[in-house]
Order: structure tokens, then C-alpha cells, then sequence
């Protein structure tokens, strides 16, 4: 489904994902962890399309599409999914009205009817039951003045309506409560299915008991310097990664 | 766009040529101009010409070059638009039903307009008329509020204003629907120029809603000068809303007075969204204890338009509120100019005064310049005002193009988003969907 070639890319000048390669087949889920500051959310940013990021090498492929030729608008109506690791509040725009233009907008791009307010409403009902939602957070402006964990619930929830075929989890466990995290992660795994695959950006193994991965990536200064399955990040979790460090000084390549 | 270039002043000289090309008002019958009135106009006159025509090195017009409304070949609009019919004017109505009054080139079109049956509590109708029938009822308001000193085109509109709205809501009665009163541009030629003027008087503890629009039928750059005086007794309660729509060459000035009596309520919106140059004064007095004063307003620049708002809200009274919320949205190389005067007077103790200008620049030949001005003489008050210019949010529209929302719309939405709380504080649904309308059709991906 996707398929990360040799990629490099940065800001101005600053090189921060140093030739990445990774690929995500359908029904599969990854887990990517990784220090501070090595280049996790930078990778979600350019797969999502974030104009800051320059690519400068390698190349990414979704579907056999060309990915970084498409605009972000695009990459979403072709099924990929950023949970931001930091959602914007946007002041003025009522959550329910974006969110039934942007499953419109995805709806249209896969040939499927639009849906009429009722229809969407029924949707929204459910989707927000499986997340535990509260409804009346939908008749907010976007985002404003919802609690960290809101505000992460809110990406799950419209991933949740938008059923993207790539969702890309920046940090979605973070800022979430006890009983949130089980109640997302439970959303999340409602949601996976044999045709759609999940990109799981975290800090902690805590997540990866509710969201098994099939694989576990560790990213280090823009490079993926170790894979393995999920037993990878209780590893993580007890020795830290220093002695991944370590191995990458050794091998002389970081 | 305005140029910049050092003109010498403007002397008395323009002041008569521009009395001899738009005096047209000297011709009218003698019974719409009584003796009273005759003697304003003379004294405004004298004060047009004294004031001499605006130029950038005064304070009050340094960001407004009005300037090239010199170069047109002014003279008065008001024998145009015979021929229109109901049907030219059907998409200027904002209500299905309900009054309105329509002016083609500043003069009142009865056979245009939709008049209130008999038996309801609103008197209306077109001034001129009114000061032929009736001038005793307007000797005390028309054109006492809106002073002349320091404004040139108000002088000049009293001076020769023609015709406009007259509307009267009587004490204890409340309007049961909005009033339009629509003023549209007919003339093909340049210069063409009207100075409506408009008397509203809102008894005691009355109610009213008026939406007074302006529009163009041609292209040609003519030339709008309006006043609106408004007086409102006490405990009244006015909404007022001004929608400034005309073609990109016209030349828009206006002048909006209220006077507000104790426990008064007036919300007044000015939307300008037309005209090269557009220059609006939003002017309220409080007088007395417990007179509350919302100005809303909405700007919308876009080429080489330039839109000027003067707003003036004197507190004379004790224990009265003032909230003023204009919001600026600029594109193309416009330019936008917000002034907000607060005046607190020394008895006005427990005055609450609020004012924001926030503004929203599209493009980088886009400018705004924005001022607060605030004299306050009394010391028991508050006051607070700030401004901020700013670009749409790139963070939110990634956001939003990360969700298969495609650029343009998710620029309009966040538009629409930064615009939203003005909008919604006009409380007459057609209004806000014009604006609506103007809003979504404005700022394609093309005019950013
Ligand atoms: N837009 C930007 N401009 C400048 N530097 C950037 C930008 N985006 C990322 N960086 C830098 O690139 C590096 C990687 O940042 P990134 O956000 O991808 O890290 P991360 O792995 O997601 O970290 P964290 O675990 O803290 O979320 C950091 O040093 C960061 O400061
Ligand atoms: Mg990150």
C-alpha cells in the first residue's frame, strides 16, 4: 500500500529524515518509535503534505501512486489519514459543517454519493458512540476549546468517519486519560480491517497492548535503524535506547 | 489605487464649483425647503467652504485620498432611472415582504418602492415628501445631529441633499418588520452624484430594524454622499445595518449619527464591501444613563479598492456601554483604514467601552491601517480596545486540506470563519444571507 524509498527530506537547508525506507502493506499495522526530535513527526507531516518539508531524495508511493505529487487534499481523498500530533483550533468553523465537507470531498473522489444532512448525522451518531464522544463537542468550532484529550479523541473520531486506507497515528496516546486511551485504542481496532493499514507514532508500549503491531520500527535521527515485531517495543520500553544508540555508532552509521 | 503624489489644497474654489454643478437642490419648490432649513443649509455651506475639500495632510484624511473624485465630471444624478421598473429593482429586496423604499440616484421612487398598509405604527416614506407635507415634524432632528464642522461631506450633503428616508416609529410601538431601504445608482455617465439623507426617529421605548443598501446599476464611477441621522428616545431599540455594495469605480461617502436617550438600544452594522474608494463616519452620542451602543462592521477590500471606517462613540451619559467589533478582510493591493474614537465626558462615570479591529490580509500588497483614539475625561470607566492584523492560519488550512478539503474552500471557510462573528450579530436573516452570498462569492482561489 505504501511504499517509503530512500527518503530524505528536511527544512531550509536542515536534512532531517536521512534515507528512510519503509513499507505498509494492507491489514498490517506499524509502529514507529524514536527519540525526541529523530524525525517521526516530520515523516507523517511529509506524508500527509506539509508545504515546510523539502524532499530532497527517494520517493514515496501510495497505492502506485505517485504520493509527494499530490496535494495534501489529494493524499486525504486518496484514503491517507494524519491524527495530528497537535490538532489547530479553528475559531469559526463549526466541526459538524467541516467534517461533512471533508467526507463529501473524500465520498466524491471514491464515486460515492454525497450524503444529505441526515445521513450524515446517523454516521456521526455512531461513530461517536464507538468513541465515546460527546456529541455536543460537534457543535463547536473545530477543535476550540477542547481538552488535550478531546482534542485527540476528536482525530480518532473523524478518522472514524472519513475510513482512510493509510491512518498515520502522530502520538494519539498522548494527553489521553487511562480510559480514553482504552476507549481510542478500542475505536481503532474497531476500524482495522484487511484492506486498510495504520501507521502508529509512539513514545509508549502502553498503546502498542491495546493496538498490536505487526511491526515495530525504531526511527533515529532520520533513519530507521532497527525493525522487529511488537516484542521490539516491550524491549524499547525496559532498556530505554541507548543500546540502539550505541549499535548505530558502532556499525558507523549514524 | 490612491496617489500619493502633493496636491496643493483644495480651496473654496472647488466648493462652488461643486455648489454650482450639484445645487440642484436651489430648484426644488419653496415648500421643501422652509425657512428653517434654508438657513442649515446656508451655514453648511459656508462651513463646506471654509473646510475646503479633504486633502492627506489633515489628520482626519491622511490614509484617504479623496482626491481623485476631483477628476470626475461631478454633477447632481437625480433626474436618471425613469425607465426602471419592479422587476430591475426585484434583486436589490432583501424581504419578500415588508416595506421598502427604493431611491433611484438619491431621489424616493414611491412607484418603485412597497409601502406599510395604513393602521400600522411605522410612518414612512421619502423625505422630500414629508418636508412638503409636514416640516414641522422634522424641524427639530433633520440635520441637528450630524454636524458639519469638522466633515466636509456631511456639510455638503446638508447643504444639498434632495431626498432620502423619513421614518418614524411613534412611542410604546415596535416595527413588526424590517425596512429596506435601497438606494441604487442608475446613471451610465461619471460624476453623477446624490447625497441622500435619512431622518429615523424612534420614540420612547419603540422598536426598529432598517437596513439601508446601495447599489450600482452601471459601471460608471458616480458618486454616493449619504447621511443618516437616527435619534432614539428612550429605552429604544434600533438595529441599523448599512450594506455599501457598489461597482468598483463609485466614490462612497457616508455619515451615520445616532443620538441615543437614556436606556437606548442601538446595534448598527456597516458592511462595505464596494467603491473605489469608500469612506463611512459611524458616529453615536450617549447621552444619558443606561445607553448601550453595539457598532459592528465588516470591510472587505479586495484590488485596488480602498475602504475607510471613522467611528465616534461619545459617552456623555453615566453608566453606558459601547461595543464595537470591526473586522477588516483585504485581498489584491486594497488598502483598509479603521479610526475609533472613544470619547468618555466627565459626567459619563461607569462607562464600559470595548473596541476591536481585527483584520485578516490576504495578500502581501493588501495594508491596513488601523487607530484607536481614546479621551477620556471621567475616572470611574472602562475601557479597552486593541487591533491585530493578521494572515489565515496556515496550520488550520493544512488542516483542513488534510481532510479532502480542497485550497480554495478551505480558504473560503476560514474566511467565512474570521467573519463569522460579525455576521452573526445581524439579527435579520436575509440581511446576513446577502452577506453570506457576497462573503462565499468574493474570495476565490483567483482574487487571493
Ligand atoms: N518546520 C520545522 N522547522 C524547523 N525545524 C523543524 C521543523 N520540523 C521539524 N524540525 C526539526 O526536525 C527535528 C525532527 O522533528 P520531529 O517533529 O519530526 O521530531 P519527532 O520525532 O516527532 O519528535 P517528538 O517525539 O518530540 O514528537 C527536530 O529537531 C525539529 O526541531
Ligand atoms: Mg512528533
Amino acid at each position: 500500500m505504501l511504499d517509503i524509498r530512500d527518503l530524505s527530506a528536511g527544512v531550509d537547508g536542515k536534512e532531517i529524515l536521512k534515507g528512510l525506507s519503509l513499507s505498509i502493506k494492507a491489514g498490517e499495522v506499524h509502529a514507529l518509535m524514536g527519540p525526541n526530535g529523530s524525525g517521526k513527526s516530520t515523516l507523517a507531516g511529509v506524508l500527509a503534505g506539509r508545504s515546510e518539508y523539502v524532499v530532497t531524495g527517494g520517493g514515496v508511493t501510495f497505492n502506485g501512486a505517485d504520493l509527494l505529487e499530490m496535494k495534501p487534499e489529494e493524499r486525504a481523498r486518496a484514503g491517507v489519514f494524519l491524527a495530528f500530533q497537535y490538532p489547530v483550533e479553528i475559531p469559526g468553523v463549526n466541526s459538524t459543517y467541516f467534517l461533512k465537507a471533508a467526507l463529501n470531498e473524500c465520498r466524491k473522489a471514491r464515486h460515492e454519493e454525497e450524503l444529505d444532512a441526515v445521513e450524515f448525522l446517523a454516521l456521526v451518531k455512531s461513530k461517536t458512540k464507538l468513541l465515546e464522544l460527546d456529541p455536543a463537542l460537534l457543535n463547536r468550532p473545530v477543535n476550540e476549546g477542547f481538552s488535550g484529550g478531546e482534542k485527540k479523541r476528536n482525530e480518532i473520531f473523524q478518522m472514524a468517519v472519513l475510513e482512510p486506507k493509510l491512518a498515520i497515528l502522530d502520538e494519539t496516546d498522548s494527553g489521553l486519560d487511562i480510559d480514553a486511551l482504552r476507549i481510542v485504542a478500542g475505536g481503532v481496532n474497531k476500524l482495522r480491517r484487511p484492506d486498510n493499514a495504520a501507521l502508529v507514532i509512539t513514545h509508549y508500549q502502553r498503546l502498542l497492548n491495546y493496538i498490536v503491531p505487526d511491526f515495530v520500527h525504531v526511527l533515529v535521527n532520520g533513519r530507521i535503524v532497527k525493525s522487529g515485531g511488537k516484542e521490539l517495543a516491550l524491549e524499547l520500553e525496559k532498556r530505554g535506547y541507548d543500546w540502539i544508540l550505541e549499535g548505530v555508532a558502532a556499525s558507523g552509521k549514524a | 489605487m490612491q496617489t500619493h503624489t502633493d496636491k496643493p489644497p483644495q480651496t473654496t474654489a472647488n466648493v462652488e464649483l461643486l455648489a454650482a454643478a450639484l445645487g440642484a437642490f436651489d430648484s426644488a419648490p419653496a415648500g421643501a425647503n422652509p425657512p428653517w432649513l434654508k438657513s442649515i443649509r446656508e451655514q453648511a455651506r459656508a462651513r463646506a467652504s471654509q473646510l475646503g475639500f479633504p486633502n492627506t495632510r489633515q489628520e482626519e484624511w491622511r490614509f484617504t485620498n479623496m482626491a481623485p473624485l476631483l477628476q470626475l465630471p461631478l454633477h447632481a444624478a437625480a433626474a436618471n432611472g425613469r425607465g426602471l421598473s419592479a422587476r430591475d429593482i426585484a434583486p436589490f429586496r432583501l424581504f419578500a415582504d415588508g416595506p421598502c423604499l427604493v431611491f433611484v440616484d438619491g431621489m424616493f421612487r414611491k412607484d418603485l418602492s412597497a409601502l406599510p398598509g395604513n393602521g400600522g405604527a411605522l410612518k414612512i416614506g421619502g423625505l422630500r415628501d414629508q418636508l412638503a407635507a409636514n416640516p414641522r415634524e422634522l424641524e427639530t432632528d433633520l440635520a441637528r445631529h450630524a454636524a458639519c464642522d469638522g466633515n466636509f461631506f456631511t456639510a455638503l450633503n446638508t447643504a444639498f441633499f434632495q431626498d432620502g428616508a423619513f421614518i418614524y416609529v411613534p412611542a410604546d410601538a415596535t416595527a413588526e418588520e424590517p425596512v429596506q431601504l435601497l438606494f441604487l445608482a442608475s446613471s451610465g455617465r461619471p460624476g453623477a452624484t446624490a447625497h441622500p439623507r435619512n431622518l429615523i426617529l424612534a420614540g420612547k421605548r419603540s422598536g426598529l430594524k432598517v437596513v439601508e443598501s446601495y447599489a450600482s446599476l452601471t459601471d460608471a464611477a458616480h458618486v454616493t454622499n449619504a447621511v443618516t441621522e437616527l435619534v432614539l428616545g428612550p429605552e429604544a431599540r434600533v438595529e441599523h445595518c448599512r450594506l455599501q455594495n457598489e461597482n468598483g469605480r463609485a466614490f462612497h461617502v457616508s455619515t451615520v449619527q445616532a443620538v441615543q436617550a437614556g436606556g437606548s438600544h442601538w446595534i448598527s452594522h456597516s458592511i462595505a464591501t464596494g467603491a473605489r474608494i469608500a469612506r463611512n463616519q459611524v458616529q453615536t452620542l450617549l447621552t444619558a444613563e443606561g445607553a448601550e451602543a453595539v457598532l459592528n462592521g465588516l470591510f472587505l477590500g479586495r484590488d485596488e479598492q480602498l475602504i475607510d471606517h471613522h467611528t465616534v462613540v461619545d459617552h456623555a451619559g453615566p453608566r453606558c456601554e459601547s461595543h464595537e467589533f470591526f473586522h477588516g478582510i483585504l485581498s489584491g493591493r486594497s488598502h483598509g483604514v479603521f479610526n475609533g474614537k472613544i470619547f468618555v465626558r466627565q459626567d459619563a462615570q461607569k462607562t464600559n467601552a470595548k473596541q476591536t479591529n481585527r483584520n485578516l490580509v490576504l495578500s502581501d500588497s493588501a495594508s491596513i491601517d488601523t487607530k484607536p483614539q481614546l479621551e477620556i475625561f471621567a475616572d470611574d470607566v472602562k475601557c479597552t480596545h486593541g487591533a491585530t492584523v493578521g494572515q489565515l492560519d496556515q496550520e488550520a488550512l493544512f488542516y483542513l486540506r488534510a481532510r479532502g478539503i480542497g485550497a480554495d474552500q478551505a480558504r473560503r471557510m476560514l474566511i467565512r470563519a474570521f467573519a463569522s462573528d460579525v455576521v452573526e450579530r445581524i439579527t435579520m436573516a436575509p440581511a446576513r444571507e446577502r452577506l453570506e452570498e457576497l462573503l462565499a462569492g468574493r474570495f476565490d482561489g483567483a482574487a487571493i
